[in-house]
């Protein structure tokens, strides 16, 4: 293990220096968390979810929208930080790394996709189709 | 780097050497739901989003996969996923609620609170039991609504 020389940090051992921001950062999407998800968990329950013109309408709503692309942000920087940990407790040696930088992909890849796809649903043209509107 | 080094050093005694108690139950639920939120729960979201997004066949595919599939001769291979899907939901819920309480009663805790033994018993039991009863609760409620 690093003893925390300056030999050590540039080895990536040791004290990386950066825990309590991890700490804090875990605090403060664990509240956006709390607040954006209970609002999916209550609009899951009250939807139509069979319904797609009914779920679209609903996720098309500018501030419904926005609210999701919050949430996807706070739950995404929040699971990269939890799985973080999990990894670094179970995987070790070589792996570590490349389990971490998976991790990355997955935090990052996941997040744009729900940000993009948010986006698509929400500045989708309004198509004046048979049952359109 | 951890795992390489020889076994000289003194190592932190692992799970099966303690007397479980609920403080030990709360602490790895609070794991295993959060883990089960970031990976499935996450990734279903993203996928019933992406349904949204391409289309009316897109997103009744998506129901017919995961919830109900309305044909006639359900295909043998959504016969399991409407059943998997359902246990999925349900799993999920509770993740949510335990992961919800578990995370409330760590920002008890971060404040220096509720470290007494009776304290901490008390709350951790009461974590895990609102936990199983909200995710009932909110079934029952899901149940009573598609009556």
């Amino acid at each position: 293990m690093g003893d925390g020389t300056h030999l050590g940090k540039v080895r990536g051992l040791g004290s990386s220096g950066h825990g309590s921001q991890h700490w804090l950062q875990q605090r403060l999407t664990a509240l956006g968390n709390i607040l954006l998800v209970s609002f999916l968990f209550v609009s899951l329950i009250r939807l139509p979810l069979g319904d797609h013109a009914a779920v679209l309408r609903w996720a098309s709503d500018p501030m419904v929208a926005l609210a999701l692309i919050l949430m996807v942000v706070s739950v995404f920087w929040h699971l990269r930080l939890g799985l973080q940990v999990l990894i670094e407790d179970y995987v070790h040696g070589p792996m570590l790394l490349l389990a971490l930088v998976l991790l990355n992909f997955y935090a990052i890849g996941g997040g744009a996709y729900g940000i993009f796809t948010i986006a698509r649903i929400a500045l989708a043209p309004v198509t004046a189709g048979p049952g359109g509107m | 780097m951890a795992g390489n080094e020889p076994n000289a050093r003194p190592r932190a005694p692992h799970l099966q050497v303690y007397k479980w108690g609920p403080h030990m139950a709360v602490s790895i639920l609070h794991r295993a739901s959060g883990d089960g939120l970031a990976i499935v729960g996450a990734g279903l979201f993203l996928w019933w989003l992406g349904a949204i997004a391409a289309g009316p066949e897109a997103y009744a595919a998506f129901v017919a996969c995961i919830w109900h599939d309305p044909s006639p001769e359900i295909s043998l291979f959504h016969q399991i996923t409407n059943i998997l899907g359902k246990i999925v939901l349900v799993g999920l819920t509770w993740a949510f609620f335990q992961h919800l309480f578990s995370g409330l009663r760590h920002f008890v805790l971060d404040t220096g609170a509720g470290y007494e033994l009776k304290s901490n018993k008390l709350w951790s039991t009461v974590v895990i039991a609102a936990g199983v009863f909200a995710t009932a609760a909110t079934w029952l409620y899901i149940m009573a609504e598609a009556l």
